[in-house]
Parts: structure tokens; C-alpha cells; sequence
């Protein structure tokens, strides 16, 4: 077995690639919000709907969208492997349940990912599929994705659960980010505070940022 | 004070386990462990077989008593093995439910009584600095700061007794693991093998079919020693490091 | 019959040097055609295993724990002695071993005492090396403190885990081993009885504890490093599987057992607090560093703390009796640890006694709560500081020097000792007798070696604290790995030793027989109870002072006892299973036996001498009173079953290097 190949089956090593994967989602995340808070702009859309444009056709971007998608189903492989793994190196559970030795975050890391692999299989149909293939109207010579996102956000229950899917990603980053740098080994009394204090700050700013996008969607409509 | 027992009865690893209730007149100077003495002379007095668990130094040093008590490995006090529990923490009618450590790597023998060899071929793996009787240069020669030494110490004073895998959900070893790492891989005498140290106890830990990390720090909250969760970062690092830039590997 | 050390001729200082140069030695190739076992993995089992296995023996170590690492060496606290003169306070090997012969009352072989002091300093060297974090000083060097009956400081320590930091450090030579494959581990195996073939020790039969199935193991030489009889007193600072059924099943077999009545009743424990309590807690000889032993001085005072109504601290200092302090002036709170018990047991005995049984001494650290709170102040650079100020800086210090005893304390009592005097009272803690070994720690079955607290050699009649782990570890790292040769050096032809000799099966028959008979007995007591019983005979009789009567009375309701236990005593269960009652019961017969050979010993020993204080023997003031003409022998003696008188052998000891003296901490 190479080097490799006994890196990442190893307990660390898988931790590792869940680590790793994790932060680089992080920072899609809040490139991905930057871009869709551009709907909030009262521009009819038009900024949204270029970059939009942009980000469907530049070739780098796709790259990365590919490599995205690779990463993110690794992710999600490794954390199914795990728990599994998890699970029966347990074996038999307790009687007496506990939880005031672990967080919420942490104990359902699975539960909630489970759930945001399910809104992203929606999230990307609803949208990603309709921007490259589906027919949207033109508007200013691009794909009107923003008149499609606001026909979608004009739905109570597509809010409720759009926000509902931002709260538990919120908690798995929650968990997941310092958890991130625990894995790598990252951690030093000078800093551990700061890399705490960020990880619950972009929490609660990549979920707020992106729940409060269909919430004022739909008061506004 | 009068307790209700709940507590888990198992022949052999491989027969069916189930819980008994028993009745216990105790009073709060004892220890837990004393407590559980007076149940088994009950036993034994009835002519039944008294509960299997184990126990030795009941000073909080040896590592032996295993059990899970209301779903806290060593009950519900921090930084307390079971010898050291005692029954003027809990109130006169009380129900409490003892268990064995639960993982895959820690077999039931009888009980509440486990198998935990296996962290004895974790610490075969690694868990030493190879130098041989005699010879060694004077202790002095080694100068090492205070501070590290204080680091190292912190990790040393694991007992071994499972609780850190008994505590998380996952079964992973990792504390325990990660301690001797620690301990060893702070102190000048154990650099010159702390890549080799790393690769091997993790692998062997991984072999005995532990569970994987997620960082819950379940183990750091019911560690008797209170071994910090830091331990699992430096081994974490030191572990990729010897992967990735080591030639021990 | 008189018997021989076998201590080389020379000169002390020399003695060990020049006959390690002589000795006969076992060459590379034959060490690896020669088996030997090893009973027992606490320090000196563990260390003396790992030694044998880097020097290319066969090795099979045997533990009843689940693994080494929890035998019972890993409680001890305080530290281990060695004679480093790192304080540059005079200290030196002449001195270690001085102080050694004198606290153990002159009655131990002079020559193993020196080669231990010899040894001492290679001890630390290789300890460092495994990587023990012994404590520092701020420029990296190692720290020491005192302990007591010295006046120097060659304790190293570290914080209040010394011992398990000492095992882990054998345990990880041990595992090193193991895993080359030198080393066999035989974990949940209690030995049940030695083998002899041809009048040597060569093998062992074990009791698999799981399974309950029994093992034969054959070698060229067995070493027997499994520890002391103090849990035959059932309340003890020993753990609760600590037993001397391995060492007692030798001895059935002729081994000499040597000084059973020198037992170690340690000063600082916490009180017995009930019957139901099942050991007694130490708490680290270290803390008579700084903590100061006190008494009421008033009767009226006693009754009022007793019952609640004053508090300690209300007591003026002139109110308080420090009676160490008043008769050792020169050793204060730090003389050794029979001087300690016995005045403790001798103030509570005159009614000074502070806690509800009576049976309890204040151990006080306000004192140097003030002294390193002013001291630590000064540090820091803040004058004239508040009283507030002082108490915390000063808590600061001793919670760094001793905050886990102090946690353990208060985890066990509910006291929180920075606040009011921790409560102490002597418990019985190690016996200095054991098997009889002659300088090659070779009992007098050959090929039958033993080690560590279970042979009797080092300590005379008392032991000084952090002694133990120098003894255990001298023993295995240094002392066995040599002089085991003087024995396998003639046995390079021998061939393996078959398990399927009659005398094997005979044993192997021998063991399951006494099982069979302990279940079917089926009476109407638990072992515990006899244990108890057996427990409370030899606190009375057999403990901290002694007389003729008494020590006859005890061995009266001992030999009661026996009987009783043999018709009466209920094992539930089966052997093949894991039954701890079957374990227990196998003991606590073991300890009946032992422990009426420890009353003949104490009723012969007509005088006193360290831990074993008769009451007809003492001077004026109360203090030992030894009697060199008639006593200064080993007693040694040969046990012929429970229906006969043991024999009695002696080894005259002789002191060519140290003066016999009156042992004087005033």
C-alpha cells in the first residue's frame, strides 16, 4: 500500500479529508452568499442574472464547479463511512442516554448532513439545472435565473424549508469549522479563541445570510 | 439511605445481557465500589453470584473500575474514577443504573467486567522510547523545561481505563491513544521516534476496531485525569506530518 | 540452623563492583535456549521482565490484572530515593545506605543495603531515558525533595504519581518486548503453585481467570516479584487483589520466609471512617514536608471538636500539642514512619484523638500556607501584602506541590484541607518481610529468585519513604540481570523442561483439589467476611504495638479461624468461569497461614525494632529497644504445614561498616 493510500484510510486520515473538504466549503459558502445578495439589490435582477451569467460560463469557475461537486461527494462518501464505521465500533448502546458531554452539533454531524445533501440535490435542481439547461426567459442578454428565484421565494413553505436547510447548515458548520482545525491539528492556546470565536461568527453569517435572502424575497413580493 | 440498583448481568461476551433490580441499604460515607460490596454480600448471602466487576488500588490510580453509572463512565462527578465516588452524592431512594463500557474493542468478560487488552497492544505498538536497560547517560544531561515537562506529565497521568472510549459515542479510542503520544513525543528522550511512535499506535488502534474521532470531547468531559482534548490535535498533526514528510514510513 | 547470605568477600564499597566482574555469565547464544517466568508486573517485576527480554532470554511474565500497568506499584506518591547529591547537600551512597541501615533499625544485610545506594543513581539515569517526567527546576534540571528520617534531599518525584509513573515507564519496556515477541504476556493468570523438579524451581501452575482453566508453564528459573502480605490486615493501603499467594505457595514448598513481623504501619492514611470500608487511603509521606502534626492540647478541647461545637482553626497555637515536633525536635514532623504511627497511636491512646472514632491526628498546613504565601509575595515583588493576599499565594504553592492529594482528600472526606487540618491516622502500608534471598536474591530453592517487596531484604525492620521503588527497580533493571547468571550459567545443557513430568501434573492436581474443596464446601460465610474477621484479629493482636498475650491470644483465634473458614466458607459459583470468588478464597486461606507465621515471628522476637514494637521491650521515654546480642539475625523460617511448629533458621547479621546505634530522631 503506498503512502497515500494508507494516509487516507486510516481513522486520521479520513478525518482529514472530511477537515479539509469541510473548509473549503466554508469558503464557497461565502462566495455563494456574496453572489446572491446581489438579490437584494432593486435592480429588477440585473446584476444577479450577469453574475449568474458569469459563473455558468467562465471557464475556471466551471473547473471549480466540477472539482466542487467531486469534493463534496467525497465528503459525503467518507461521512457516510465513518458513521458507519462510528456506529459498530460502538456496538451496543447505553441504557441511560447523556448529552450534556457532547454538543447537539457535534452528535447529529450525520443527521444534518444527511439533510443538507437533500437540499442541495433540490437546491441544485430547482436552480443549477434550470440556469444551464432549463429555459429561462432572457433579460439584459442573460438567463433570468433571478426571476425564476423570485417565483420560487413567493412560496411560504419553499422559505420555510429554504431557511430551515440555511438553521442546519448553520449547525453543522457550527460543529464542523473548529472541529476542522481540531482534526488538522491546528490548535495553539494563542489562537484557539479566535479560530472558536470565527467559527460560531461565520455560522451564524453564512445561515443568516442566506436565509434572510427568500425571507425579504418574500415580504418584498 | 436506601438505593435502587439497576445493573447490567452478562455471562460471557457472547450470551444475551439484561438488567437486574436490587435493593441496597447504603450510607453516604461509602464509596460507590463499598456499595457494591454490600450488594454482592447480599448476594452471597442469598447464595447467588455476586456482580463481576473489577477493581483494584480504589485510590484512583490503577485504572481497573469499568463501569458506566446513569450513562456516565466512572458516575456523574468530574475528574472521578468510581473507587472515588461516593454515596454522599446521591439521595436516599434514588434509581441507579450501572452498565459496562460499551465498545466493539472492549468485549464483555462477565458483567460489568471488560476486556481492555487492547490498549495494551496499542501501547506495544509505539507507546515506548527504545532504550535498553543500562547505559543511559546521566539524568542531568537531559535538561528539559519545566513546562514541557508539566505538558508531558499532563498526559502521562492517564490511568488507562477506558472511560474516554466507554464516553464517546463513537467508540474511538483517541484519547487514550494520543496521551502516551503526547506524553512521549513532548520529551526530548522521545523525539528521535516520534514519527515512527505516531504512524505505529495509530494504525494499531485503528486495527483494533476503534471508532473514528469527531471531536465530540465526550472522552475530555469524562476523563477521570482530565486529559485535554489538545492531545488528539498534537497527535493529529504529528500523525500526518510522519505520513506525509516523514522517511519512516 | 544458621544459614548464608552468600555475600561476597570485600570491601562494602567494592563488593558489588568486583563481583558483578567476576560473576559467571551466560553467553548471547545460550541466553537464547533458556526460558524463564516471571511472577508479577509492578516495578520490579516489569523492569527485571524487560531486562531479561533485551538480553535475549525467553521470557513468560505472568500478572492477575488485566495488564501490567495496573499492578499495584502505580499508587505509590511521594518518590524515589537516589543518591544523586544534585541539592549539593552532602548526600552520597555511603550516606543513602546509612540512612537506610538506620531507619530499618540495623536489621537488614548491610551489603544489599549498599549495592542498593550504589545502584540508586543508575535508577533515575534510566528512568529519564524512558521518558519518566520527573519534575524540574526552571533551568531543566531535576527536582528533589525530602522525605522522612533523612536530612537531605534525594527524593525525586513526580507531583504525587511518582509510582505510576515509574510503571508506566517499566510497562513500556515491557511492552517494547512483548511485541519483538522476547517477551510472552500472560495476562489473567494467578499463579497457583510452583513447580519443583529435582529440588529447582522450573515452573509454575496458573489459573487462566477468565476461563478457569489451569496452565503449566515450564522455564530454567522462576522469579517471583509479587509484592507484600499487608492486605492479610483485610483494611490496608494495598489494593484490594494484593496477595501473597504466589510467594506463600513457594514457601509451602520450603522456601524460607524471612521476617514476617516487620510490617510498615504507615502514618499519614485517611481515618476508617466505618466497618464497611474496604481499604484505607494514603496520603503522600511527602505532605509531612510541610504539613505539621498536631494534637489538643486539652481534653476539653478534644471532646468539643469531636463533637463539632469547636473547629481546628479555632484553636490557639498554644493550645495545640505538635508532639512530633516537642519529642524529635531534631526531625520535627519528618521522622520515619514507625516513629510517626506509633507516637500517633500513642496520642489517641492518651485521648487526644479528633474525630469521632477517636482514632484520627490533624496534619495542618496553615503554617506553610503563611510561609510560602510571604515567600511567594516577595517573588512577585508585592510589599506588605494582605492577609487575603498571603493565603492565596500561599495556596497557590501547595496546591502546585500537592494539589491532587489534596483533591483526592477532599474527593474522599468532603474537607477541603487548604481550609481546615486533614484528619490521619496510621494504616497498615508494606511489609519489610518476605521471602529470604541471599545476595544473589536467590531463595534457598535454587533457580527460585525473588524480588521487590516480596523478598525481605533491603529494609531491615522499617522502611524509609521512596525506598520501595528504588528497591523494586534496583532489583529488576540492575540487580537480577546479573546475578540470575550465577544460576542459568550452569544450566546452559539443561534442555527445555517438559510441562508433562509428573511433577507437574501432580501440582496441577495439588491446585485443582483445593479448588474443588473451597466450592464444595458451601457454608454459610463469605470469604469476605472471614477476610474481615481475619483482618480484625491482627489489627488488635499483630499491628502497631505488640506484646506476649497478645501475640499468643492471636494466633489462638488465627488457628480458630483457619478451622472455622475450612468448614463454613461459601464459593458460589463454578471453576470455569470468571469468579472472583473462587480468586478471594484461594487468598484469604494463603493469608491465615502467613499470618499466624507473622505472630510466632513477632511472640520470638523478643524485642523491638522498627515496625515491630513489643511493649516489653521499650525505653523509658517509650521508644524501641532493640537487643543486637540476641536478635541481630534474619529470622528465616521454614514452614512444615499447619500441624507442626515452623523451623527457625537464622542469618546472623553482621555490620562491618556502620556502628550499631540506639536509633535517635530527638
Amino acid at each position: 500500500m503506498s503512502w497515500l493510500s494508507k494516509l487516507f484510510t486510516s481513522s486520521i486520515g479520513r478525518k482529514v479529508i472530511m477537515s479539509l473538504t469541510g473548509l473549503f466549503f466554508v469558503l464557497f459558502l461565502l462566495v455563494h452568499l456574496l453572489g446572491n445578495l446581489q438579490l437584494l439589490h432593486a435592480d429588477g435582477g440585473k446584476a444577479f442574472n450577469h453574475y449568474a451569467d458569469f459563473m455558468a460560463h467562465n471557464g475556471f469557475i466551471q473547473g471549480m464547479s466540477w472539482i466542487m461537486k467531486f469534493l463534496f461527494g467525497l465528503h459525503a462518501i467518507v461521512g457516510l463511512i465513518l458513521w458507519r464505521q462510528n456506529a459498530s465500533a460502538k456496538g451496543q448502546k447505553y441504557a441511560v442516554k447523556v448529552t450534556d458531554n457532547t454538543s447537539f452539533a457535534g452528535r447529529n454531524m450525520i443527521w444534518l448532513g444527511i439533510l443538507i445533501l437533500v437540499f442541495l440535490i433540490l437546491h441544485m435542481g430547482d436552480f443549477w439545472f434550470q440556469m444551464h439547461y432549463g429555459d429561462l426567459g432572457e433579460m439584459d442578454g442573460v438567463k433570468d435565473l433571478a426571476k425564476l428565484v423570485a417565483i420560487k421565494f413567493s412560496s411560504p413553505i419553499y422559505v420555510g424549508w429554504y431557511v430551515f436547510s440555511m438553521i442546519v447548515l448553520g449547525i453543522h458548520l457550527w460543529h464542523g469549522f473548529e472541529s476542522a482545525f481540531q482534526t488538522l491539528g491546528a490548535r495553539h492556546p494563542k489562537y484557539d479563541g479566535f479560530v472558536a470565536a470565527l467559527g460560531k461568527i461565520l455560522s451564524v453569517v453564512i445561515a443568516l445570510g442566506f436565509a434572510i435572502i427568500p425571507i425579504i424575497m418574500y415580504l418584498n413580493h | 439511605m436506601k438505593l435502587n440498583l439497576k445493573i447490567w448481568r452478562q455471562k460471557n461476551n457472547n450470551a444475551k445481557g439484561h438488567f437486574e433490580t436490587h435493593v441496597v441499604e447504603a450510607n453516604e460515607h461509602m464509596s460507590f465500589l463499598e456499595m457494591l460490596d454490600v450488594l454482592n454480600q447480599n448476594l452471597l448471602e442469598d447464595g447467588k453470584e455476586p456482580v463481576a466487576y473489577e477493581h483494584d488500588c480504589r485510590e484512583g490510580i490503577c485504572g481497573a473500575c469499568s463501569m458506566v453509572i446513569d450513562g456516565h463512565p466512572h458516575g456523574p462527578n468530574e475528574r472521578t474514577t468510581t473507587c472515588q465516588l461516593h454515596m454522599r452524592f446521591y439521595k436516599d431512594g434514588q434509581t441507579i443504573t450501572v452498565e459496562p463500557f460499551r465498545a466493539k474493542a472492549f468485549p464483555i468478560i462477565k458483567d460489568l467486567a471488560v476486556d481492555r487488552s487492547s490498549f495494551d497492544r496499542i501501547i506495544q505498538s509505539g507507546g515506548f522510547i527504545s532504550v535498553n536497560t543500562g547505559g543511559p547517560r546521566d539524568a542531568n544531561d537531559i535538561l528539559i523545561d519545566k513546562d514541557t515537562v508539566e505538558l508531558a506529565m499532563d498526559a502521562a497521568a492517564c490511568i488507562g481505563c477506558g472511560a474516554c472510549v466507554a464516553a464517546c459515542p463513537n467508540g474511538a479510542a483517541m484519547l487514550f491513544t494520543a496521551a502516551k503520544v503526547s506524553h512521549l513525543n513532548l520529551l526530548p528522550q522521545g523525539k528521535l521516534e516520534k514519527d515512527k511512535r505516531a504512524l505505529g499506535m495509530v494504525r494499531q488502534m485503528d486495527k483494533e476496531g476503534f471508532g473514528n474521532c469527531t471531536n465530540l470531547g465526550a472522552c475530555e468531559a469524562e476523563c477521570p485525569k482530565g486529559i485535554s482534548l489538545i492531545n488528539i490535535a498534537m497527535m493529529n498533526k504529528n500523525y500526518l506530518s510522519a505520513s506525509i514528510l516523514s522517511d519512516k514510513d | 540452623m544458621k544459614i548464608n547470605g552468600n555475600v561476597p568477600e570485600g570491601p562494602l564499597a567494592t563488593k558489588w563492583t568486583e563481583y558483578r566482574s567476576k560473576m559467571p555469565l551466560v553467553a548471547p547464544n545460550n541466553k537464547r535456549k533458556l526460558d524463564i517466568i516471571v511472577v508479577g508486573t509492578g516495578l520490579a517485576g516489569a523492569s527485571a521482565a524487560a531486562s531479561f527480554g533485551e538480553m535475549g532470554y525467553n521470557v513468560k511474565v505472568f500478572t492477575y490484572h488485566d495488564s501490567p500497568r495496573r499492578a499495584h506499584s502505580i499508587a505509590a506518591q511521594g518518590g524515589i530515593n537516589a543518591a544523586k547529591n544534585y541539592q549539593n547537600d552532602g548526600d552520597s551512597n555511603y550516606r543513602l545506605f546509612y540512612d537506610t541501615v538506620k531507619g530499618g533499625d540495623y536489621r537488614s544485610r548491610e551489603a544489599n543495603v549498599y549495592r542498593l545506594a550504589e545502584v540508586s543513581g543508575n535508577i533515575i539515569d534510566q528512568c529519564v531515558a524512558q521518558g519518566v517526567p520527573f519534575a524540574r527546576e526552571y533551568g531543566g534540571t531535576l527536582a528533589n525533595r525530602s522525605f522522612g528520617g533523612v536530612l537531605v534531599s534525594r527524593t525525586f518525584y513526580a507531583r504525587g504519581q511518582t509510582g505510576q509513573q515509574l510503571l508506566l515507564g517499566a510497562y513500556s519496556a515491557l511492552s517494547r518486548q512483548i511485541a519483538t515477541g522476547q517477551v510472552i504476556m500472560h495476562n489473567r493468570r494467578e499463579m497457583l503453585d510452583l513447580v519443583l523438579v529435582d529440588g529447582k524451581a522450573r515452573g509454575i501452575i496458573a489459573r487462566n481467570l477468565v476461563t478457569g482453566e489451569l496452565e503449566r508453564h515450564s522455564a530454567h528459573a522462576v522469579v517471583l516479584a509479587t509484592g507484600g502480605y499487608g492486605n492479610l490486615y483485610y483494611l490496608s493501603t494495598n489494593a484490594m487483589a494484593s496477595n501473597a499467594t504466589a510467594a506463600w505457595r513457594a514457601a509451602k514448598h520450603g522456601a524460607y520466609f524471612a521476617n514476617p513481623c516487620y510490617v510498615q504501619i504507615h502514618p499519614t492514611c485517611i481515618p476508617q471512617s466505618g466497618d464497611y470500608q474496604s481499604k484505607l487511603t494514603l496520603m503522600s509521606e511527602s505532605l509531612r514536608n510541610d504539613g505539621r502534626i498536631w494534637v489538643p492540647k486539652h481534653k476539653e478541647d478534644v471532646i468539643a471538636i469531636r463533637e463539632g461545637k469547636k473547629k481546628p482553626t479555632d484553636l490557639a497555637e498554644e493550645d495545640r500539642d505538635y508532639y512530633l515536633e516537642r519529642r524529635y525536635p531534631a526531625f520535627g514532623n519528618l521522622v520515619p514512619r514507625d516513629v510517626a504511627s506509633r507516637a500517633a497511636k500513642i496520642a489517641c491512646d492518651q485521648g487526644g484523638g479528633v474525630n469521632a472514632t477517636g482514632k484520627a491526628v490533624f496534619l495542618d498546613f496553615a503554617s506553610a500556607i503563611q510561609r510560602y504565601g510571604k515567600s511567594s509575595a516577595h517573588i512577585k515583588g508585592i510589599h506588605n501584602p494582605d492577609a487575603a493576599t498571603i493565603r492565596k499565594l500561599g495556596e497557590e504553592v501547595i496546591e502546585e506541590k500537592y494539589g491532587n492529594l489534596f483533591e483526592m482528600y477532599e474527593r474522599i472526606t468532603g474537607d477541603d484541607p487548604y481550609k481546615t487540618p486533614m484528619m490521619i491516622y496510621p494504616a497498615v502500608h508494606y511489609t519489610m518481610g518476605g521471602l529470604w534471598v541471599d545476595y544473589n536474591l536467590q531463595s534457598n530453592i535454587p533457580g527460585l529468585f525473588v524480588l521487590g517487596e516480596a523478598n525481605f531484604s533491603d529494609h531491615g525492620a522499617n522502611r524509609l519513604g521512596a525506598s520501595a521503588l528504588m528497591q523494586g527497580l534496583a532489583d529488576g533493571y540492575f540487580v537480577i540481570p546479573y546475578t540470575i547468571g550465577t544460576f542459568l550459567s550452569k544450566e546452559i545443557r539443561t534442555p527445555k523442561i517438559s510441562t508433562d513430568l509428573p511433577e507437574f501434573a501432580q501440582a496441577e492436581q495439588a491446585v485443582k483439589d483445593q479448588i474443588e474443596k473451597l466450592l464444595s464446601i458451601k457454608g454459610k460465610t463469605s470469604v469476605e467476611e472471614f477476610h474481615k474477621e481475619l483482618g480484625r484479629i491482627m489489627w488488635e493482636y499483630g499491628a502497631i504495638s505488640r506484646n506476649e498475650e497478645g501475640l499468643k491470644k492471636g494466633r489462638q483465634l488465627v488457628r480458630e479461624l483457619r478451622e472455622r473458614f475450612w468448614k463454613d466458607v461459601f464459593v458460589p459459583g463454578s471453576a470455569e468461569d470468571y469468579n472472583n470468588e473462587v480468586e478471594k478464597a484461594g487468598r484469604v486461606a494463603d493469608f491465615m497461614e502467613l499470618a499466624e507465621l507473622l505472630l510466632i515471628d513477632a511472640e520470638a522476637r523478643k524485642e523491638s525494632a522498627g515496625g515491630h514494637f513489643r511493649e516489653e521491650y521499650q525505653t523509658e521515654k517509650g521508644e524501641a529497644l532493640r537487643n543486637d546480642k540476641d536478635f541481630a539475625y534474619v529470622a528465616a523460617w521454614k514452614w512444615n504445614g499447619w500441624d507442626q511448629e515452623p523451623e527457625l533458621n537464622k542469618e546472623e547479621l553482621e555490620f562491618k561498616d556502620i556502628e550499631l546505634k540506639t536509633r535517635s530522631y530527638e
